[in-house]
């Protein structure tokens, strides 16, 4: 697939998408007709009151409520998506994603911690502090993978993965150890690991966006380095490709993006996984066409699993729990399938 | 392009003074004073873990030496710019590995990479090339197969393939032909040493088998245990005392009226 065909799959997506966005704000405890969101939304765009025949608490309902909400979870799962397809570009690896360096976990220890010190009464707003925790828990998990993986200065794809499952393994057990600490009040941490995007407000959306759309950005740019790297450190040097400074590069932007998302929405296993696993075999592994790609489809996903989980569903079942329990199987028919099909590799 | 030539002399591509390397601790090479030249095609030979490999990559740009120095047409090979370098050095690795079932056509397009800019797309030229380089090696009808679906002789065809299109001006081989059959081996040298007859593309070729080496190199370097046995060209240095002092064996040099080149016969030495 060569980057034409990128470009006319970005056009009917991005459609899908808007039309996506519009039919998830119309559903919901009340009912708002299509053509009324629209109307509403440029309403508001444009800062004039209301239109008559506009029921007013319809159009607080969607700009303010259902809005934010169904933006965050385009954005996450655009995040995830493309940070997973990052982490399995550079470890070499089809099966990985945030997990597998321990960053989600570390972003998860963070949140956590916050959780735990605000029981034994640390006096800081919720609200600020958990998603300013859970970043920084992602980003220094990066920092002592690295430590760890540096020994080899060449930041090997194995290295990084052994130091990766060692820090997630320990933080785990950090997060067992906190859950223990925190007692009664244990369903507090256990509700935001199980991730949520009932909390997402239009400053998450203002935060979102830029590094959303930057990062990336960035990762496009380095594209064509990062397919070389598919065949290779020793062949992708001698084709003039830093593969170290890439790697670094590539890693924090990717745990950046990992790490903004979780602080929004707490932890939401398997679009990063699976979004661009599946994509692979649909357009091809050029990370030129998958990058893209699997924003938007990263972004679909989840826009369709919250509006589930928030419309559909008569109980809101958490949305990290959802992903997993319809992501799980599929990935299982998928495996099944593809041994079928008489490929064992992936 | 070039580096200004200075006093140098033009010939020589690569110059090596007193140069030491070793992984960590373990010392690999040894005070290797060498100068490898225009117009031949280079073998590098000896005994595993000899250092042929580590002398390529050291060729390459791809280690650093511990001490001593190496230059590449006259100027420190640590200077060039690592993108230059790409434009002028190609590397045919022992194991072409390929994670990802990326296309053979997409492996060999990123030989373009160090001629592109980021954002380019592919030329008329560019894409011709790719063909050329397709239909040289032989893999044009697997060009929208993955990668990973071939064999090691294909995989290996398709290494060659991203090298010829990498236009380089020397192709450095790491025991390219260790896996293929003696047809394929045969093939592949023939194609290359085409290209260094009538493109003048430059070969320095790490090699296992003497008998390939000596029907395709004209100059061999003979390395054991990280040090410079023996060099020269082929005719004069690959001889019973050589292959004995490097290898450890008994061997019969002969000159074959049926391969128009030398051919060796080896054994054990007699034990008392």
């Amino acid at each position: 697939m060569n980057r034409r065909t990128a470009s006319v799959w970005v056009l009917p997506l991005s459609a899908v998408l808007v039309f996506g966005v519009a039919l998830s704000a119309t559903l919901g405890y009340l009912d708002v007709s299509i053509p009324d969101v629209f109307t509403i939304l440029f309403a508001k765009l444009r800062g004039q009151g209301m239109p008559t025949g506009i029921d007013p608490v319809a159009a607080t309902v969607v700009a303010d409520v259902r809005m934010p909400r169904i933006l965050a979870a385009v954005l996450v799962g655009g995040l995830l998506g493309v940070s997973g397809a990052v982490f399995q570009a550079i470890l070499l690896n089809p099966l990985a994603d945030s997990y597998t360096l321990g960053i989600s976990t570390g972003a998860a220890f963070g949140a956590s911690l916050v959780i735990v010190l605000q029981i034994f009464g640390l006096a800081l707003p919720p609200g600020v502090t958990i998603p300013i925790f859970a970043f920084g828990g992602g980003i220094g998990t990066l920092a002592v993978v690295l430590f760890l993986a540096a020994g080899d200065r060449r930041l090997s794809s194995t290295s990084l993965i052994l130091a990766g499952v060692i820090v997630a393994a320990i933080l785990s057990a950090a997060i067992g150890f906190l859950k223990f600490l925190a007692d009664e009040h244990v369903g507090l941490i256990i509700f935001w690991l199980m991730g949520s995007l009932a909390g997402a407000s239009w400053a998450n959306i203002l935060l979102l966006t830029p590094v959303a759309l930057l990062g990336t950005l960035v990762i496009v740019f380095y594209s064509r380095d990062l397919n070389i790297m598919a065949t290779g450190d020793r062949a992708a040097t001698s084709l003039g490709v830093n593969t170290v400074r890439l790697r670094l590069v590539l890693l924090a932007v990717a745990t950046l993006m990992t790490a903004l998302a979780v602080s929004v929405s707490g932890i939401i296993g398997f679009v990063g996984l699976i979004v661009p696993h599946m994509l692979r075999h649909l357009s091809g592994p050029d990370n030129r066409t998958l990058i893209p790609l699997s924003f938007f489809t990263g972004g679909l996903l989840l826009l369709v699993a919250d509006t589930l989980t928030r419309a559909v569903l008569p109980v809101e079942v958490p949305i990290g729990v959802l992903t997993a329990l319809l992501g799980g199987p599929f990935f299982c028919f998928l495996f099944k399938k593809r041994q079928r099909d008489g490929s064992t590799v992936f | 392009m070039a580096a200004p030539f200075s006093e140098r002399n033009p010939d020589i591509l690569w110059s090596l003074t007193k140069a030491h390397f070793s992984y960590n601790d373990t010392p690999v090479l040894h005070d290797i004073t060498l100068d490898l030249r225009h117009g031949r095609c280079t073998g590098i030979l000896g005994p595993n873990g000899s250092g042929k490999t580590t002398l390529l990559d050291l060729l390459a740009g791809l280690q650093t030496l511990r001490s001593g120095t190496i230059e590449f047409q006259g100027r420190p090979l640590v200077s060039w710019p690592k993108k230059h370098l790409a434009r002028l050095l190609a590397l045919v690795p022992q194991d072409f590995m390929v994670r990802f079932g990326f296309s053979v056509r997409e492996v060999v397009e990123m030989g373009l990479h160090p001629h592109l800019h980021r954002f380019a797309t592919l030329s008329r030229s560019d894409r011709d090339l790719i063909d050329q380089a397709l239909i040289a090696t032989g893999i044009a009808a697997l060009a929208d197969r993955p990668v990973t679906q071939l064999s090691g002789g294909e995989k290996q065809r398709v290494a060659v393939a991203r090298a010829l299109a990498q236009r380089p001006m020397v192709l450095l081989l790491d025991e390219a032909t260790s896996n293929l059959d003696i047809h394929h081996s045969l093939e592949l040298l023939r194609l290359i040493r085409d290209r260094f007859e009538q493109q003048m593309m430059q070969v320095v070729a790490v090699m296992h088998d003497l008998n390939l080496a000596a029907s395709f190199c004209d100059h061999l370097i003979f390395l054991k245990e990280g040090r410079v046995v023996c060099q020269g060209p082929t005719e004069e240095v690959l001889t019973p005392a050589t292959i004995s002092a490097v290898y450890g064996v008994e061997a019969e040099v002969t000159a074959s009226a049926f391969t128009n080149c030398r051919q060796v016969s080896f054994r054990l030495p007699v034990s008392h």
